[in-house]
């Protein structure tokens, strides 16, 4: 049915659940955009969220670093535990939850400044640095882990936006590490770029779990396939299946997945 | 948990307790926020300090202090008094002891002379005479006479002139205001509702009592009518170019150009024009509100074909297409379904060019239409577009900028007509929106 | 009205051609439409349209014209011997009109009958007199010379007014004829008329560019006539404004550099209220204010753009002047005058221009897209953070041209200057002292019975020609700026 991933690594060993969540709900104003889901995210794993579109895939994505405070109507009720700790208590800052829970957009979204300030803006309004050398370095350990080192060095008072498409991706990549986070989010970080950018963001990610658990949504199957080690299918609001990315491709237990991936629905 | 080291240096904190960093930075957000609101405050604080003078300082300029007498005069008084020297004075004095029989009346007793009664009526017997006169047949019955106190009298009513404040002078005496105190303790004088300042012509300059903005309403009316009649039709037909025939070219470009320019061209300049194209040039009559017309339709051409074309861009390209399909022409599409769908929005653009257009002053001074010019109705259509004539706005300037300060608060009652006006210009662009505000 | 009658004229032959046309072409096509080309209102329309708009055209051209070639005509029987010392070729051409004007005014009163009037032999004194019973102003004597040019003026304009009749009559009727003979089922009627209507359209979009124009000409011959009477190295650098009020020639002092210090600094004042306010409100408008607040407060502020300037001028003299006095006048600080001064007018300027700077910033923020927005928050940003780091700079350029229009306004504003910032022209510091603008001027130069010859009057011409280069340099430069910025995003 599809290639077996060529550069996926299979897992050895246990890993930790970092992030748990149970019985989550989510409502638009009236409408039941997200129902009963319960899954856990395991550390140093990428995990995909499938789906057709309106699923809610990017919804449910987003309720883990509550970037869904932002709309005024959105309303999320159950538990989700990041590392134990209830990310919707009252005592949490949804800001030092964020500096935690890094994210990455579906188009490239680098800010009209330098490369560096860019890089830097994180760091800066968390008191990451405390002088100038050290902002250097966490700049161009961004850089390097966000694999643009080589290309932008030379020009990083250079403004974010010249870059090209797949460069910028890799830049919000590196914007987002540089605040050091210990889970990044991505909403359809490929689906603006080139099949050769995808290509690279593809890679990039997947070196980026050695460090951090990566919980990607996407649209495409095989991108799913290729760089995911868990697979979470999503229909109409519904957690269908969350299993093994291997046994998702080969073995869906669900029909409704069987019948998505092998693009009966969609 | 078991904890990993994780790819960064940052020591692991739990999420619930919040640290000193971010409290900081919560406070700068709660800080920021508050200058935004305390901004509209103040926005909102101007808008009602501007709404609370202007009614406590125009209201008052609708009420009127007036001297009510119930009056009597048989036929030999009135031949009596026909036949002296001093006709007028005769009546006068036929007045002064009809007054002072009722306080009599009303067991009041107050001494006063006649020159008072001038300070606080002015020329009671020239009225009274003109009266009979007029009217032979109502000699021998009671008549109610309804006089307009002085305008230092009205003003002592109103709060202007206190016994503090006035100097002794042939307008007013201190000792007066017994008499004016003692009269309006009987109801003899009361306030009643001016309609001479709704219907009335601008007065002399001495004369704050009685100026009324009633022609300078129709000066505005008629310049309005030709901002109307000019603009509307200008501006469509401009709007309908641009946005549906005009190719992409050198000269539709200058077009636009030209139209985004002249929207921020200051009113002032407009008036320039005005003086030297359609006066100096064209000699077209000064302060006319045909010319004054003229360079309003100028100035509000730009703001009406601006409001058109987004009105026209609104109608989705499906209904050109719809209509071109069916083997209509372009110009048949335009003014057969384009325009129409348009029209609500057009309308809406137009009335509110048009309340901007009532409220300009500056480029009406330039073309000479300033307030002291409004004095007579004009007398027929043609009249009322050529013959001199002044606006609100220019009527409410020279109140403004006379130095009785009796005219002041005739210039705060002038905003409150004037303000009317456009309010209910823009509540009916209001409803005409509410009310065909198409969503495609 | 012969003007109304000859109107009236030209349009009924345009109906009557309206109407045969019609009839003509159904004839011809024996009742059957479906043998014509376009409907029949289109042949009418064409028919219509072809002798009225011609017509109507030379109308307006000769009503335009006339005067001007009759005045060039009548000014030459007026010898430069006849034109004094103190007075100009044009006061004396206006004179001439007047007394043109005066005598149809004693003729229509029955003073004076025609054959009189145009008598070359009439007595003078006689005239003036029967002149004046009629109720014609005449500012001086009549002389010999002004009243032949009246005569003159009045002949010609006579043989000109019938003139104009008839040919336009002519023209009508030719047009009519012509349309009438093309008039045949197969003419294309409808694209024809349709190209005519598609001219008119054109024409109407024309005005556009013919007011810039009329505004440019208006300025520059009257700004170089000033010139010829007034040094223009004075007028630009003088840094005293004292017109003489006396009359023409004599000791007037024309600089408009205080001027325009008045100006800058009431302007600067305005911006300094304004545009921290308008920028706040529209900060917290886009991007806190829920949605009820948002509907709720966007419209009133927006109401202080609705309210006429002469109602502010009038808050600034009445108002806020007083109330500036008890606090910095003498019983207060002592910093202050008179209630008329820069920070009055400033200030209120100011209230005028919140709203213009909060919408106009407001519509440049939300253009800010929300992914950027969203990246800072991803990051972990508090809602200010992102505001002044991301949201601000990234809108700079646009804040920038909405505050270069708010300025363009300011400087352009005249009647809360008028009422509000004093008349007296100095270059002084001190906020709290009367100072007078660019505008305020042109109104109190124009405004009153001077004649346009004198230098005292012209002036205006080219403060207005100094205030229209100014703001139609802020104005392009802004809206360039804005479009830029806007297409950025798109």
């Amino acid at each position: 049915m599809y290639d077996a991933p060529h550069y996926t690594r299979q897992e050895t060993g246990v890993t930790d659940v970092k992030i748990k969540a149970q019985d989550v709900q989510v409502y638009y104003g009236d409408n039941h955009a997200i129902k009963d889901v319960t899954v856990d995210i395991q550390d140093k794993t990428v995990t995909a969220f499938i789906g057709p579109s309106g699923c809610g895939k990017s919804t449910f994505l987003r309720c883990l670093n509550r970037m869904n405070d932002t709309i005024d109507i959105c309303r999320v009720e159950g538990d989700i535990r990041i590392d134990g700790d209830d990310i919707y208590d009252k005592r949490v800052d949804p800001v030092q939850l964020r500096a935690k829970v890094g994210m990455v957009f579906q188009k490239p979204n680098p800010f009209p400044k330098s490369i560096y300030d860019n890089i830097a803006y994180g760091p800066r309004i968390h008191g990451m640095a405390r002088n100038k050398a050290e902002m250097d370095d966490i700049v161009e350990r961004a850089l390097r882990r966000g694999a643009i080192w080589d290309e932008v060095k030379d020009r990083l008072q250079a403004p974010g936006t010249g870059l090209s498409g797949g460069q910028q991706q890799r830049l919000c990549i590196a914007r987002a590490v540089a605040t050091e986070p210990e889970v990044l989010l991505m909403d359809e970080p490929c689906s603006a770029l080139d099949p050769i950018a995808t290509a690279q963001v593809e890679e990039l990610i997947d070196e980026l779990r050695q460090n951090y658990a990566v919980v990607i949504v996407t649209h495409s199957m095989q991108q799913a396939a290729r760089v995911s080690q868990k697979t979470a299918f999503f229909h109409l609001g519904n957690l269908v299946e969350y299993d093994d990315t291997s046994k998702i491709f080969t073995n869906p237990e669900d029909s409704r997945t069987e019948s998505y991936i092998t693009g009966r629905i969609g | 948990m078991t904890d990993i080291s994780m790819g960064g240096s940052a020591p692991k904190s739990s999420l619930t307790t919040v640290d000193a960093r971010t409290r900081k930075r919560n406070a700068a957000e709660k800080r920021f926020r508050a200058y935004g609101l305390t901004a509209i405050a103040i926005g909102l604080l101007f808008l009602i300090v501007l709404a609370v003078s202007i009614i406590r300082s125009g209201v008052p300029a609708f009420t009127q202090t007036e001297v009510h007498i119930d009056f009597t005069i048989t036929q030999e008084q009135f031949d009596d008094a026909e036949s002296q020297m001093l006709k007028t004075s005769a009546y006068q004095k036929l007045f002064i002891a009809a007054l002072q029989s009722q306080l009599e009346d009303r067991g009041l007793e107050v001494s006063f002379d006649p020159a008072a009664i001038e300070r606080l009526l002015g020329k009671t017997g020239g009225t009274i005479r003109e009266y009979y006169r007029e009217n032979p047949d109502q000699i021998g019955t009671p008549v109610r006479f309804e006089l307009a106190a002085s305008s230092r009298v009205d003003g002592y009513f109103k709060g202007r002139v206190s016994r503090d404040t006035v100097v002794d002078s042939r307008f007013l005496m201190v000792s007066d205001l017994d008499l004016v105190d003692a009269l309006h303790d009987v109801g003899i004088i009361t306030q009643a509702f001016n309609w001479n300042f709704i219907t009335g012509s601008d007065t002399g300059v001495d004369n704050p009592g009685g100026a009324g903005i009633g022609v300078s309403v129709i000066g505005s009316f008629f310049m309005m009518l030709v901002v109307l009649v000019l603009s509307l039709p200008i501006g469509v037909a401009a709007s309908i170019y641009l946005e549906e025939f005009a190719p992409q070219n050198w000269f539709t470009d200058l077009i636009e150009v030209n139209i985004s320019n002249l929207a921020a061209v200051p009113s002032i300049v407009f008036g320039i024009l005005g003086l030297a194209v359609f006066i100096q040039f064209m000699h077209l009559p000064q302060s006319a509100p045909l010319v004054g017309g003229l360079v309003l339709t100028l100035m509000t051409l730009p703001t009406i074909i601006i409001s058109t074309r987004a009105s026209l861009k609104a109608v989705p390209p499906s209904i050109r297409e719809a209509a071109l399909g069916v083997g209509a022409s372009k110009m048949q599409t335009v003014f057969h379904h384009v325009l129409p769908l348009a029209a609500p929005g057009i309308l809406t653009g137009t009335i509110i060019g048009l309340a901007q257009a009532l409220g300009e002053t500056a480029p009406l001074l330039l073309i000479g239409m300033v307030g002291f010019i409004a004095r007579a109705y004009p007398e027929g259509v043609v009249s009322g577009f050529v013959d001199p004539n002044s606006a609100m706005p220019a009527q409410i300037y020279t109140w403004a900028a006379r130095a009785d300060a009796g005219f002041y608060e005739k210039a705060w009652g002038g905003i409150i007509i004037l303000l009317i006006f456009l309010l209910t210009m823009n509540i009916i662009a209001i409803i005409l929106r509410r009310r065909f505000e198409r969503r495609w | 009205m012969p003007l109304l009658w000859l109107f009236l004229i030209v349009l009924a032959i345009a109906a009557g051609a309206y109407v045969l046309a019609r009839v003509r072409v159904l004839a011809m096509a024996g009742e059957n439409r479906r043998a014509l080309h376009s409907l029949p209102v289109y042949y009418g329309s064409n028919a219509a349209m072809k002798s009225g708009v011609p017509a109507l055209l030379v109308l307006a051209v000769w009503l335009v014209a006339q005067p001007l070639v009759i005045d060039t005509i009548a000014s030459g029987h007026i010898p430069d011997s006849a034109i004094a010392e103190t007075t100009s070729r044009g006061l004396v051409m206006a004179e001439v009109r007047r007394t043109a004007d005066g005598i149809d005014m004693a003729i229509a009163s029955g003073e004076l009958s025609e054959t009189a009037a145009r008598d070359p032999q009439a007595d003078i004194e006689d005239l003036s007199a029967r002149l004046s019973d009629a109720g014609a102003i005449l500012t001086s004597e009549i002389t010999p010379p002004v009243f032949r040019a009246a005569q003159e003026l009045r002949a010609l304009s006579a043989v000109g007014t019938q003139a104009m009749t008839i040919i336009v009559v002519l023209i009508a009727l030719f047009g009519a004829l012509w349309a009438l003979r093309e008039t045949k089922p197969d003419f294309r009627a409808r694209n024809v008329v349709e190209q005519g209507v598609r001219g008119l359209l054109i024409a109407a979009a024309s005005i556009a560019i013919l007011t810039t124009l009329g505004i440019v000409l208006s300025l520059v011959f009257n700004t170089v006539e000033f010139f010829r009477l007034y040094p223009a190295s004075e007028f630009f650098f003088g840094t005293n404004w004292a017109p003489s009020f006396s009359g023409r020639g004599g000791a007037s002092d024309l600089g408009i550099v205080p001027l325009l210090w008045g100006t800058f600094y009431i302007s600067l004042v305005a911006l300094i209220v304004a545009v921290p306010i308008g920028l706040f409100a529209a900060i917290y408008l886009s991007e806190y204010a829920s949605p009820k607040v948002r509907a709720v407060a966007k419209p009133l502020l927006e109401v202080l753009a609705g309210i006429p300037t002469i109602v502010y001028g009038l808050f600034a003299l009445l108002t806020v002047g007083p109330l500036l006095m008890r606090v910095f006048g003498d019983e207060g600080l002592g910093w202050m005058q008179a209630g008329t001064a820069v920070m009055t007018a400033g200030l209120v300027m100011g209230i005028m221009l919140i709203p213009f700077v909060s919408s106009l910033s407001d519509d440049i923020i939300n253009a800010v897209p929300q992914a950027l927005r969203d990246g800072s928050y991803g990051l972990g940003a508090t809602q200010s953070e992102t505001i002044r780091q991301v949201v601000l700079p990234a809108a700079l350029p646009g804040i920038v041209g909405a505050i270069l229009l708010a300025a363009s306004r300011a400087i352009g504003e005249t009647m809360i200057v008028v009422l509000g910032a004093g008349a007296a022209a100095r270059l002084s510091l001190n906020p709290f002292d009367a100072m007078t603008t660019v505008t305020a001027k042109i109104v109190s130069q124009l405004t009153g019975d001077s004649d346009f010859a004198s230098p005292e009057a012209l002036v205006a011409f080219a403060l207005g020609m100094t205030l229209f280069v100014i703001t139609l340099g802020l104005n392009v430069f802004a809206l360039y700026i804005v479009r830029k910025y806007r297409e950025q995003y798109e």
